[in-house]
């Protein structure tokens, strides 16, 4: 089995160039990790200008997608990589696109937060933002730390806790749904809730593929639909 | 299969890449290098320069009508290895082969083998085109005359024509058949011997880096033309080119030191070879 490393091709530039998408694809994952924190911090403590910060920022987080789809592009037509490269090009390829739709949750999150910041602080809603956002904030960081280190037996660990945040996404979905039928007036704010709870689930979706695609990139077995 | 079985039962990397780069090491070739009902099967082959042993134990089946290419660096013994498949080797001063090389079951080394019959049922086409100063009709005619394959002129036109088509090339030359088989471009000199190989009707055809005096067109030419012949024919193909290796072949067998390493299905050699050294040299980290 092969063991996953950039270095000792025969054309230095070649290391280089794979070196340099690793980085990129983890600046990209940070910047989409902070993106989320600030999203449900602003969610938390209904703070509308670090909401539109998010807003604004997304584009960044678009614009390294297409950075790097570039570079692999490139790759592909100079290089024409095999066996663990063409793996490991194939997954970033992958992965950007969900570290992508990671940041369009997080600007939804953000949006639903400029709305809520207008709603009188009633605090129904936020215990389960916050839970939920902080399970997700992890899973997502977890799944970054194994890419960084090729680790499989962290990305299979941190595939496991989907299953947590799935069952607290339908826990908060029943409270939700409780708080709406004790008061009706709580329905608008509800909602609102209940798309961020929602796009965080999905995030958790996505940190899934990342975990996915860091087993396929070390190990050549693709894992994904098998649950 | 669930998530925690693909932990367990993969293996340490760390481990097997520190027993896998030794090639000093290596007994055994990984993948699967026999298969069922083979067309030529070899068996602890050693092929010797002299003292110097070129080829170590190696054992492989060909499949009927596969095309199964050997890569691997230069000096690995790929070449060696395919000149043992005819009996090439024979002229080499010095080379000695031991092991069994079987066609349909027959050892062809044994005493008494008519060679030049071989080498008809196991045709070769060598690096550099190489026709005979003749001209392009008796660079064909040349083979099916001597194995007494043609009865009569007419059988002998028949063949000529049916061989420069079957390679591509009877359009681009059957207004000047009498000219010169040299005259002609590289790329359709190399079509001409293949045209030539397969006019003996071979069951075998031993292609030893065919394409590396070619450009990108007539390589992609002799490409389609492996993919075609493969119908007919059983196809063996040493190439530098691990892209060409992808694009033709059935199965790929990786040589390393006179040592054959790993032999497995193409699309899997390109994707998840299973050995470190296989590794190693289609990712180009060392030549």
């Amino acid at each position: 089995m092969p063991k996953m490393s950039f270095e000792n091709h025969i054309t230095k530039q070649f290391d280089e160039d794979l070196e340099e998408i690793r980085t990129q694809l983890m600046e990209m994952g940070g910047k989409v990790e902070q993106q989320l924190q600030n999203a449900v911090q602003a969610v938390i403590k209904a703070d509308s200008s670090l909401a539109e910060e998010v807003i604004r920022e997304e584009r960044l987080v678009d614009e390294m997608e297409v950075d790097i789809d570039e570079a692999c592009i490139l790759i592909i037509a100079r290089r024409q990589p095999a066996a663990s490269d063409l793996r490991f090009i194939m997954m970033v390829t992958k992965a950007v696109n969900d570290l992508e739709r990671i940041g369009d949750e997080a600007k939804k999150i953000a949006n639903h937060a400029v709305i809520l910041s207008e709603h009188d602080s009633l605090s129904q809603g936020y215990k389960e933002v916050r839970h939920l956002g902080q399970s997700v904030t992890s899973m997502l960081a977890n799944a970054l730390d194994a890419f960084a280190r090729f680790d499989v037996d962290a990305a299979l660990k941190t595939l496991e806790e989907d299953v947590q945040i799935d069952l607290d996404y339908k826990t908060a979905l029943r409270e939700l749904v409780t708080y709406m039928m004790e008061d009706p007036r709580s329905i608008s704010r509800a909602i609102n809730i209940l798309w961020v709870v929602r796009s965080l689930e999905r995030i958790g979706d996505h940190a899934q593929n990342l975990c996915e695609q860091i087993v396929y990139v070390v190990k050549g077995k693709d894992i994904r639909h098998q649950s | 299969m669930t998530v925690a079985t693909v932990g367990k039962t993969a293996i340490d990397p760390k481990v097997s890449s520190k027993q896998n780069l030794e090639v000093d090491q290596v007994q055994a070739t990984v993948g699967s290098p026999l298969c069922e009902n083979p067309k030529m099967s070899m068996r602890d082959v050693n092929v010797f320069y002299g003292d110097k042993q070129a080829i170590h134990n190696v054992s492989i089946d060909i499949a009927k009508h596969e095309v199964i290419a050997m890569i691997g660096p230069s000096g690995c013994g790929k070449s060696t290895f395919l000149r043992a498949l005819n009996r090439m080797n024979d002229t080499v001063d010095g080379c000695r082969v031991e092991g069994e090389v079987q066609l349909d079951g027959e050892n062809i080394y044994q005493q008494h083998l008519d060679v030049v019959e071989l080498r008809a049922r196991v045709g070769m086409v060598f690096q550099k085109p190489n026709p005979f100063p003749k001209s392009i009709f008796e660079n064909i005619a040349y083979g099916p005359k001597i194995h007494g394959l043609a009865d009569s002129r007419v059988d002998l036109d028949e063949i000529v024509e049916s061989s420069l088509r079957r390679a591509g090339l009877w359009d681009e030359v059957k207004e000047r058949l009498h000219q010169p088989g040299t005259g002609l471009s590289g790329g359709q000199q190399q079509r001409l011997c293949i045209a030539r190989a397969i006019a003996v009707s071979p069951e075998v055809i031993l292609m030893d880096e065919p394409c590396s005096a070619l450009d990108p067109i007539a390589t992609a030419r002799i490409e389609e033309l492996i993919e075609e012949l493969s119908q007919n024919f059983t196809i063996a193909i040493v190439t530098h080119s691990m892209q060409q290796a992808a694009r033709v072949s059935n199965r790929t067998a990786y040589f390393h030191l006179g040592k054959l390493i790993e032999v497995n299905p193409t699309e899997q050699v390109f994707t998840m070879p299973e050995h470190q050294l296989t590794e190693a040299y289609i990712t180009g980290r060392f030549g």
